[in-house]
């Protein structure tokens, strides 16, 4: 399976990502922002970081950049897309994922490993999951808060388009669970054609026993699967 | 303009200094080159006052490649692996501005790393407030942890371990210390000596601006009710670029286009040209007029005194130019040849073509004042406390009192606010002893850790000194780490006076006594005096950064307690010395005594012994007894753990608060598998260590036999609470 990883200026989880990739077997290349063709790739993915130095709105720049306008078509023509994190908030700042990604409540970057629930396990990206399975995955974001309006999570929760939900150990959806403010503790959601996933929390930060856990396996190893 | 008095005396030169560079130039300097000599003869810079006490400090090993004298130390961890690290202050300017001072704090460190080819791939910091009560603490204390994690995280370096600590003394005078720790190959270790005749000087990163100018200076005088006034002198710092610069630096540090490279940190490309001149014996020429600057109109003594930050000189090789520029440009970041190298010796500063400035380089180093200043030795003090005549206190409620206090609670609110996983090699994060990152790709580690203790150097230096290096060694072997080599920052009052002189020369006779001893030298640092506003000096703070190796990584240990039934044994004799202890001070507001003694023979032999240990995997989990003592030491195991501990009483008739909350050096808590017991003994008593016997782990309850049994989840609460009501 191909991927290819697109590395803005900032962008600061390229090489983690990469690496998770090729550990599992992707054959992985990094794409630079300044390219304004993509190869063909059956995987697209958008690591985290500090893409343009988020500044005017994280996400803002990049989700204007040369490359972003080739991940939109290739995304509308059903390539997977994943975007982890500064990813998520670009995928949003493009409209391919709907909603927006606010300053976590507490307004403060938050950096710790949280529970959060496989709310759908059958797409592309969590079939190897079992359904309501809790991980343990890490987050580090500033602005990781979604938002989105009652229309739209009509939408969401209709067509299951929620990835993932913050929870407890148990796997129940608290508020002390929520970690950054999220409504209705979404951690990730899916397009409508579930063909492109943007999530807050780092699954290739948990995919090594040494430094974590192996909780993002899965999600690898369903792309790979699919 | 005419040079007056008040010139001089703005750009924080004494009159003799004044009359020196009159002496060295043969003529009076003109504004510009004043303002040179004011950056480069500055205590930040300079050095001048510490030299001959450092100078002293043991720096070489067989571990360390670069000593002292460079961006930072470099030292050898096998294989064709290199450590570069290196530790700095950035008090002043985070006082003053604390979101800025702190963050331009961590991008000045980690230009000094990677200047020399490294990848940073740890962070840290040591930071000191005031008392919790000062009006002014909140507000630093927020800024100055959104500062460090606002630069680390967006640059997408982990933040891996750090100590906060609070007193009064800071209340006026914050400590902000950075480390930064970065991986490179033994063959690609990059320096700042220039070499050659008209080669090309090359300025590369963020344009100048008017931010930052006398920066250094500033850094070099006390405070006083006017401090605010100095806003403008603080740097504003900007990640993003500092992240191209990075990327840009290391992409072209792979072929060796690069002669010397210096990043322009404290005085700016003033400093960064004259040390790559001094350290190669040449000349530099700079053309000012090509300096890409950020504003309009900016003179000559503007740019040569801006920090503004982001910013490096480079000499490249002939011919190497436009490979160099086609990189730079990927980046998107300034690349401009702003200068050569000559065989003059001087420092010329023109502007289109006129002679703005010239400076023999050695009059701005080499000949740069060093002061022997006086210093009185610290007298013991006569007045003998009786700790025997103290109100008797339940040993729970000292416990609580201590856990519940400001530098004792939990400082995950502060660890979680810095990304410590980004680059997905943290092998232990911040809360234990010492934070574990492994080599990239590889199956080893390194350990890194930050110490202080400044009330034991207020108390009595030389031991104090001492004791922080003891400390940090511990720290390091307590993961399982061989300790190697140490940074240290030294944060201290005023020079000019005796007695502040004394408590630094006297510190740094404790520092290099415990470094010799534990063959532990120190490769890098950085001193920061005038800590203090209108004459109120800080307690003499050294703080020391330490290095060590995991050869193999098969299983990190930690503080946590791993399972229940194990054995749990206090390595190293315990007195009970309650000098100086903070059972003293957080519970009857008591600060007296001595320090506790250090015993350099034994700290090694106990020490080395646990590393033995547990590279027999005969160690569950293991923890150095620090501030608070033994039942502290136990509680941190226990609520990391959620697992219960059962204390026997000590056999021998003590005092139980000696007994726990003594701070006797040299110490630390294992935690043995019960089917490991009789090896362990065994093995502690071929070394000749002493050690007691503790007790059990359990489920549940922290409990100490006949006198106190609390559940941990109690435990863990109080001492989480304290910044929950902040």
């Amino acid at each position: 399976m191909k991927s290819s990883v697109i590395v803005f200026p900032g962008s600061n989880c390229d090489r983690d990502i990469c690496v998770a990739l090729e550990k599992m077997q992707f054959k992985n290349q990094k794409i630079w922002h300044k390219e304004t063709s993509l190869p063909k790739s059956d995987l697209i993915v958008i690591p985290g970081g500090f893409s343009y130095g988020d500044y005017l709105r994280s996400g803002a720049i990049a989700g204007k950049s040369l490359i972003i306008r080739e991940v939109i078509k290739a995304a509308n023509a059903g390539c997977l897309v994943l975007g982890i994190c500064n990813g998520f908030q670009i995928l949003t700042e493009t409209g391919l994922l709907k909603g927006t990604l606010l300053r976590n409540k507490n307004l403060k970057f938050i950096n710790r490993d949280v529970n959060i629930k496989v709310t759908n396990n059958k797409t592309n990206f969590s079939s190897d999951y079992k359904l309501e399975q809790v991980l343990k995955i890490n987050i580090a974001h500033n602005e990781g808060n979604y938002f989105t309006d009652k229309n739209n999570l009509e939408i969401l929760k209709k067509e299951n388009l929620i990835a993932f939900k913050y929870c407890d150990e148990k796997g129940n959806i608290t508020e002390e669970s929520n970690p950054n403010g999220a409504i209705e503790n979404i951690a990730g959601i899916y397009n409508l054609k579930k063909n492109i996933l943007g999530m807050m929390p780092h699954p290739e930060r948990m995919i090594d026993k040494t430094i974590s856990n192996t909780d993002g396996i899965n999600l690898f190893s369903s792309l790979l699967n699919h | 303009m005419k040079i007056t008095n008040k010139i001089i005396e703005n750009h924080g030169l004494k009159k003799e200094e004044y009359k020196n560079i009159q002496k060295l130039l043969k003529r009076d300097p003109n504004f510009l080159e004043l303002g040179i000599f004011s950056a480069m003869w500055n205590e930040h810079c300079s050095y001048k006052s510490s030299r001959v006490h450092l100078k002293n400090l043991p720096t070489q090993g067989k571990h360390v490649i670069q000593g002292p004298g460079e961006n930072a130390g470099v030292i050898d961890i096998g294989d064709d692996d290199a450590i570069v690290f290196k530790i700095e202050s950035h008090n002043h300017p985070s006082f003053i501005e604390p979101y800025q001072g702190a963050a331009t704090g961590v991008g000045g460190i980690l230009r000094d790393v990677f200047t020399m080819g490294a990848r940073p791939i740890a962070l840290l910091n040591s930071i000191h407030f005031g008392s919790p009560t000062h009006p002014k603490t909140k507000n630093l204390l927020n800024g100055v942890v959104s500062g460090i994690g606002g630069y680390g995280n967006c640059i997408g370096i982990p933040t891996v371990a750090g100590e906060t600590k609070f007193h009064e003394t800071y209340n006026e005078n914050i400590l902000v210390n950075a480390m930064a720790v970065g991986h490179t190959k033994k063959n690609k270790i990059f320096y700042s000596k220039a070499k050659g005749i008209g080669k090309s000087v090359v300025y590369v990163g963020s344009k100048t601006g008017r931010d930052g100018i006398h920066g250094a200076s500033m850094a070099s005088a006390e405070f006083d009710e006017n401090s605010e006034e100095k806003k403008p002198t603080v740097q504003v710092g900007d990640p993003f670029t500092e992240k191209l610069l990075l990327e840009a630096c290391l992409e072209l540090m792979k072929d060796d286009s690069i002669i010397a490279i210096q990043d322009m940190g404290a005085a700016g490309l003033t400093s960064s040209s004259v040390e790559m001149a001094s350290k190669g014996d040449l000349g530099i020429e700079l053309n000012l007029e090509k300096v890409p600057c950020r504003e309009n109109n900016m003179t000559p003594y503007e740019m040569m005194l801006s920090e503004s930050q982001e910013r490096m000189l480079i000499i490249l090789e002939d011919g190497k130019e436009q490979h160099a520029r086609k990189i730079f440009q990927k980046w998107d970041l300034n690349f401009v040849v702003i200068g050569k190298t000559t065989n003059s010796k001087n420092l010329v500063l023109k502007y289109d073509n006129n002679i703005e400035g010239e400076i023999p380089i050695d009059a701005l180093a080499s000949k740069a004042p060093i002061y022997n200043r006086k210093w009185v030795k610290k007298k013991v003090s006569k007045n003998k406390f009786d700790f025997k005549k103290l109100k008797k206190i339940k040993l729970e409620d000292a416990l609580l009192k201590i856990l519940s206090s400001p530098n004792h609670s939990n400082k995950s609110w502060i660890t979680n606010q810095y990304d410590q996983m980004v680059m997905c090699d943290t092998v232990q994060r911040s809360g234990s002893d010492a934070a574990i990152i492994r080599i990239h790709n590889k199956d080893k580690a390194i350990a890194v850790s930050v110490d202080s203790s400044a009330n034991y150097c207020k108390s009595f230096p030389s031991t104090g000194g001492k004791q922080i290096v003891c400390e940090n060694w511990r720290n390091l072997i307590a993961v399982g780490a061989k300790p190697v080599a140490i940074t240290n920052c030294l944060n201290f009052g005023n020079p000019e006076n005796e007695k502040i002189m004394g408590e630094f020369a006297e510190c740094i006779q404790g520092i290099k006594e415990a470094c010799e001893f534990l063959d532990y030298p120190v490769v890098s640092g950085n001193v920061s005096f005038y800590n203090g506003t209108n004459n109120k000096n800080i307690y003499p703070t050294p703080v020391i950064g330490g290095v060590g190796i995991i050869e193999k990584l098969s299983r990190p240990i930690n503080h946590n307690l791993k399972k229940i039934k194990s054995s749990l044994i206090l390595i190293g004799k315990t007195f009970g010395h309650l000098g100086q202890s903070c059972f003293l001070k957080e519970n009857y507001s008591i600060i007296e005594g001595m320090p506790p003694e250090i015993n350099l023979v034994n700290e090694k032999n106990n020490g080395e012994t646990i590393l033995n240990l547990i590279k027999k995997n005969l160690v569950l989990s293991a923890h150095d007894i620090s501030s608070g003592g033994l039942i502290i030491a136990l509680s941190e195991m226990s609520m990391s753990s959620k697992i219960g501990v059962k204390i026997e009483k000590p056999k021998m008739l003590r005092n139980l608060n000696e007994y726990f909350f003594g701070e006797d050096q040299g110490r630390y808590v294992i935690e043995i598998d019960q089917k490991n017991l009789v090896e362990v003994e065994k093995f502690l008593k071929t070394n000749n260590i002493y050690y007691d016997n503790l007790g059990i782990t359990q489920p549940k309850y922290f409990e100490i036999e006949g006198e106190m049994k609390l559940d941990i989840n109690d435990l863990f609460k109080i001492n989480e609470q304290w910044y929950n009501n902040y």
